[in-house]
């Protein structure tokens, strides 16, 4: 599963942070910080997807690989 | 009203008041001027609404206690954008995606007013892209400056260690309420409890005097809940100038580690901010954080004192806080915003002109079947949940990490303290852009 954090959509609602603290950090201005390199360790799947369905302005996206 | 007549009578009450010679950071400008322009709307003509599709009002008494209804039955009526002549012409997008739209379009929707009212402002006031309380009334690019000078001290680590602080406040306004006896004991849970806790942490983060406390909350009633009375009639602005300038001063002769002291040593295009920029920024701190907070906190023990499962729920499984306290959010949203339209354009086939208000319903986003599965439910450990509380785009709230450690701790320390209590009488729902209880008596039971 591939990780991706799009910035610019960021808005700090800071959902992510709470949710999945394993992949997440947040800067000092509230912004989030992608911890992990692109691939989700398989234990981390859920997280993943917790953040994922719960970041309201649709800044974090997933993909499977096959 | 003259000008003349305004400044004679402004005189007297600044002495009285005991804030100094101080001009008044800010306050209501006279009608008529470029500042200030009276729309065209008396709320008599109009009386109560009679259909919320054409004729809708945020500050008709029936519709905070009944907005959920209003919105579906809109929603099932086809209506994804209702309109009202109220306050000189009025627009109201009901469903996720048209809320959406309007608040990430800042070309055509400018944040110039954020609050509906009988008045609006004119092409002198601040003009755009400043606005009079920046960041909120600011749009792109001096909106982006402005907000990140604030975000630093709202930002989730600077929040998290005001927790301990937060508790203590529960529960001592928990143990002001003196002794209970289960049964019997009523309690006013908006009045005696929420009310007290927004307005003290920020209070407390500006770093003013806890005695305060009353006055701040008769300005942030004055601001948020008499949107229909006369511009002129607001004293309550003034006052809250003459106040936050007093303190300004006061922090100039004895900086110390607070939010005000920050705020005044912040510079924006290199120069250290005006006592006006901060000044507005701080009643924007006030203003926007306890109406709103005090809402969530009571609309969220309204429910669970309908709700024995969910009471329950809480205390055999704390950890599902993490989701109840967004669900909470979603549910019971208490933050309807404002836009006005900046040049004329056709929405999905209204046709907004320039100048007309556009109400930004966040909570009735988070209501829209679309968005959210069975929306009318509240459904404690709801997974996913993309809610809008806290708004969209660019203005997300930028309070929101203390507003939610505000309504996490404050449902703890109450369901900790109360394991069990219900509706003892009428409950009073706020009028206006702020919904929330604001009269909630509930009776204390057997644990
Ligand atoms: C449950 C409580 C709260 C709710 C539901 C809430 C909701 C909102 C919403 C919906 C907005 C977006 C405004 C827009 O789009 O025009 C907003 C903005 C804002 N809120 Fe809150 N708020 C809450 C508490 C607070 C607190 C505690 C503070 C600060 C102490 C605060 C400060 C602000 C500020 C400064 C903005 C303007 C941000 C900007 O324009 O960039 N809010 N809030």
């Amino acid at each position: 599963m591939q990780i991706h954090l799009d910035a610019e959509k960021c808005q700090g609602h800071n959902r992510c942070y709470g949710l999945a603290p394993e992949l997440f950090d947040v800067d000092d201005y509230g912004q989030a910080v992608l911890l992990v390199d692109g691939e989700v360790p398989a234990e981390l799947h859920d997280k993943a997807r917790l953040a994922a369905s719960n970041c309201p302005e649709y800044a974090i996206t997933l993909t499977q690989e096959s | 009203m003259t000008d003349v007549a305004k400044n004679e009578q402004a005189e007297p009450e600044v002495a009285n008041r005991g804030f100094g010679d101080r001009d008044p950071i800010f306050g209501d400008s006279p009608e008529g001027t470029d500042v200030w322009q009276r729309v065209p709307y008396n709320p008599d003509d109009y009386g109560p609404v009679s259909d919320f599709a054409t004729d809708f009002d945020h500050a008709d008494p029936d519709y905070n206690p009944n907005a959920p209804k209003v919105w579906k039955q809109l929603r099932e009526d086809g209506c994804p954008v209702a309109h009202s002549d109220r306050y000189g012409g009025m627009w109201i997008p009901i469903t996720h995606d048209t809320v959406h739209e309007i608040a990430y379009d800042t070309e055509n929707f400018t944040s110039r007013s954020v609050v509906v009212s009988v008045g609006r402002p004119g092409d002198m006031a601040m003009p755009a892209p400043i606005g009079g309380v920046p960041p909120i009334s600011s749009d792109p690019p001096f909106h982006g400056q402005a907000r990140r000078m604030l975000l630093p001290p709202f930002a989730p680590k600077q929040i998290e260690p005001w927790e301990e602080e937060v508790r203590i406040l529960c529960r001592r306004l928990l143990d002001d309420m003196g002794e209970i006896t289960p049964g019997e004991s009523v309690v006013d849970a908006a009045v005696q409890y929420a009310q007290h806790i927004p307005v003290n942490v920020i209070g407390r983060m500006l770093g003013f005097p806890e005695k305060d406390e009353a006055l701040f909350r008769k300005f942030v009633h004055d601001a948020l809940e008499r949107i229909n009375e006369e511009p002129g009639t607001r004293d309550g602005l003034d006052d809250l100038g003459h106040y936050i300038g007093a303190q300004i001063d006061d922090h100039r002769e004895n900086p110390r580690d607070d939010l005000t002291s920050y705020l005044m040593n912040q510079e924006l295009n290199g120069e250290k901010l005006s006592d006006d920029i901060v000044g507005g920024a701080i009643v924007l701190l006030l203003v926007a954080g306890i109406d709103t907070t005090w809402s969530a906190i009571g609309s969220s023990l309204w429910h669970l004192a309908q709700s024995p499962d969910d009471r329950k729920r809480l205390q055999d499984d704390p950890e599902v806080m993490t989701f109840a306290v967004e669900e909470f959010l979603r549910a019971y949203a208490p933050v309807t915003m404002a836009r006005m339209v900046a040049k004329d354009n056709d929405f999905h086939g209204c046709p907004m002109k320039k100048d007309d208000w556009v109400l930004l319903p966040f909570p009735a986003a988070n209501h829209d079947p679309k968005q959210f599965e069975d929306p009318d439910k509240f459904v404690i450990d709801r997974e996913q949940n993309r809610h809008a509380a806290f708004g969209l785009g660019i203005h997300r709230c930028l309070g929101s990490n203390l507003a939610r450690l505000e309504l996490r701790v404050a449902i703890e320390e109450f369901v900790a303290r109360f394991p069990n209590f219900e509706l003892a009488g009428d409950v009073t729902w706020s009028v206006g852009q702020i919904r929330g209880p604001r009269v909630l008596p509930v009776r204390i039971l057997a644990d």
